[in-house]
């Protein structure tokens, strides 16, 4: 009896944490898809009627702006954030004898709430007290900077935050990056007379394909799940102006009382996510176990 | 001395690439200093924004230095600012998030160790299959889940409760704390735990001698990732809590896009400083271990 026990103890260990990730994962997806399936409203509803939901959800303005939004927010968010992490990787690389603190001062926003960048962006992107008095303090009566309350740019202000935030990160993913490449080969280019340019951009930057994906992967995850920003910055607003799907599921299922609508967003928003990760993370498992 | 030597060098060639590596030098300093003011600026601005007195604020520049030092916003966006129809600040939130972050710190993480003990160690068939679904529940959009767990939460008598909160994060944190210490333990060879079952050690006996006295480092990155993670959440946090036990991250929005009475930025900047507080404090005691976790939750995978 107890030799049983000793044999299958590492497996009840395991249990409860797998059911629980079997239920509240799992159980949950096949649950709000079944519900985006419904005409729920109010209250769930359980029977099933087709893709009414997915219809209306295409049909909404609102939702179009949504992932409008997502894909503006999206691109010029990883872009500019993996342009100007490997830019601070490379600078840092040069074997520069502040590197300890400036890694630490490109980094520490990455510790902070978005909700707390939201606020601060929020303020210095203020029209009235912000970034524009300032320049128009400096004499450029005219300058003009409204991007926050103005509908057509104010998606910008979440890209300028969002960048801020996240750039760091990428630059600490890089600069790892940078220095796991063989010393040898740098020092070969070196004495070959090759130029530093060409070793960065013909043997060093080729060799991080890998570190590029993975900030890719996880630049774009945060774009996707992007809530609490837009909510601290523009709310969402002007009008719809800066919604995006994660705010758009979030106003339908708590102040709208729309279930389904709620259900068949958040069901889009997890085919985006896997159609990106799952290719990744079963490579990343594959390769683990051979 | 090594001055008058260089300046006296025989080739004018040498003088000239030397000349542009001091040029192209100062330039990677005046770079590297610009981008450091860019990720500063936010912060100065909010620091000398909530010592400023609204009356400075309107008739002042963003980015000058207060004129006179008032404590006054802090006092106010600790205990006297508005989060909705609750007047005391953002105290008693600040409590909910300590009270909600501890809890589900050390359960998540001593969950995430047992299991990466396991998956690491203890081979079964079928483990590598679990241990690939709790890395794909890592990356599902949590919108997903929101609509279910209301409910659930509901069932279990925990709605906008703190012990509901900390449920929800204990369960989602699984995921990212198993594949931390799997991802520890998996180098440890494999000899250890077979000597220690020859001496008679069992499963918990040989977890709790052998492998959590190796375990401190990860322990400490995990804490951190954790605590990071708990604490600067705010969808959860909106979800799943109601007037009285929301968290900080939460209380703070509410302060800051509160719509009555005047806008007093001097204290909306306190308050997201309060709140910033203790993840930027981990950050600059332990930010070797905040990177580290960082890194493995995205490059590991």
């Amino acid at each position: 009896m107890s030799e049983w026990l000793e044999r299958h103890v590492p497996k009840m260990v395991l249990a409860p944490s797998f059911i629980a990730i079997l239920l509240f994962v799992y159980g949950f997806i096949v649950w709000t898809g079944w519900v985006s399936l419904t005409r729920s409203r109010l209250l769930p509803k359980y029977d099933i009627v087709g893709f009414i939901q997915y219809d209306r959800l295409f049909d909404s303005p609102r939702w179009d702006t949504a992932m409008n939004n997502l894909f503006i927010f999206g691109a010029l968010f990883i872009v500019i954030s993996m342009a100007l992490g490997l830019l601070l990787a490379i600078l840092l690389d040069q074997k520069v004898r502040t590197e300890g603190v400036l890694r630490t001062i490109y980094l520490y926003p990455m510790a902070l709430s978005l909700i707390v960048t939201g606020t601060a962006w929020k303020w210095i992107l203020n029209p009235g007290l912000g970034i524009e008095s300032v320049i128009r303090g400096w004499g450029f009566e005219s300058f003009r900077f409204d991007w926050l309350v103005n509908p057509d740019f104010a998606i910008y202000t979440v890209v300028i935050a969002g960048v801020w935030q996240a750039s760091g990160f990428v630059m600490a993913l890089f600069l790892a990056g940078l220095r796991s490449v063989d010393e040898e080969i740098i020092k070969a280019a070196q004495v070959d007379g090759i130029p530093t340019v060409r070793i960065y951009s013909a043997i060093i930057i080729p060799s991080m394909a890998p570190i590029f994906l993975s900030a890719f992967i996880v630049l774009a995850h945060l774009a996707i799940k992007s809530f609490d920003l837009v909510i601290a910055l523009t709310g969402g607003g002007p009008g719809y102006a800066t919604d995006l799907p994660a705010t758009y599921m979030y106003a339908l299922a708590f102040s709208r009382g729309d279930i389904g609508q709620a259900a068949s967003s958040a069901m889009v928003m997890m085919m985006v996510v896997f159609a990106i990760v799952v290719p990744y993370l079963y490579s990343e498992l594959r390769a683990k176990n051979v | 001395m090594s001055d008058f030597a260089a300046s006296t060098d025989p080739t004018s060639l040498t003088k000239q690439s030397n000349f542009s590596r001091i040029a192209l030098r100062w330039l990677l300093y005046v770079l590297l200093g610009v981008f450091a003011l860019y990720y500063l600026m936010p912060l100065f601005v909010m620091v000398t924004t909530s010592l400023k007195s609204l009356e400075e604020i309107r008739t002042g520049s963003l980015v000058s230095l207060p004129r006179e030092i008032t404590f006054d916003a802090w006092a106010t966006a600790w205990s006297g600012a508005c989060t909705g129809i609750q007047c005391e600040g953002l105290k008693p939130f600040f409590w909910n998030s300590i009270q909600l972050a501890v809890p589900a710190v050390i359960l998540s993480t001593l969950f995430g160790a047992l299991n990466g003990y396991v998956i690491a160690q203890w081979q079964f068939r079928g483990a590598n299959l679990i241990f690939s679904l709790m890395l794909f529940g890592c990356f599902i959009p949590f919108q997903v889940v929101l609509l279910p767990m209301a409910r659930v939460l509901g069932i279990m008598g925990l709605a906008g409760t703190i012990p509901g909160l900390i449920f929800v994060h204990v369960i989602y944190g699984i995921g990212f704390t198993t594949l931390f210490f799997r991802n520890y333990y998996v180098t440890v060879p494999h000899e250890l735990v077979k000597a220690a079952k020859v001496d008679g050690a069992g499963f918990f006996r040989t977890f709790w001698s052998i492998f959590m006295p190796l375990s401190l480092p990860i322990i400490v990155v995990t804490v951190i990732w954790q605590f990071t993670q708990i604490w600067n959440d705010f969808l959860f946090g909106v979800s799943f809590s109601q007037a009285g036990t929301q968290p900080v991250t939460v209380a703070l929005n509410n302060i800051v896009n509160s719509t009555t009475g005047v806008k007093e930025y001097n204290v909306d900047m306190a308050a997201a400083i309060i709140a910033a507080l203790p993840t930027l404090f981990v950050y600059v005691v332990a930010g070797k271990y905040f990177i580290r976790g960082l890194t493995a939750g995205s490059v590991k995978g």
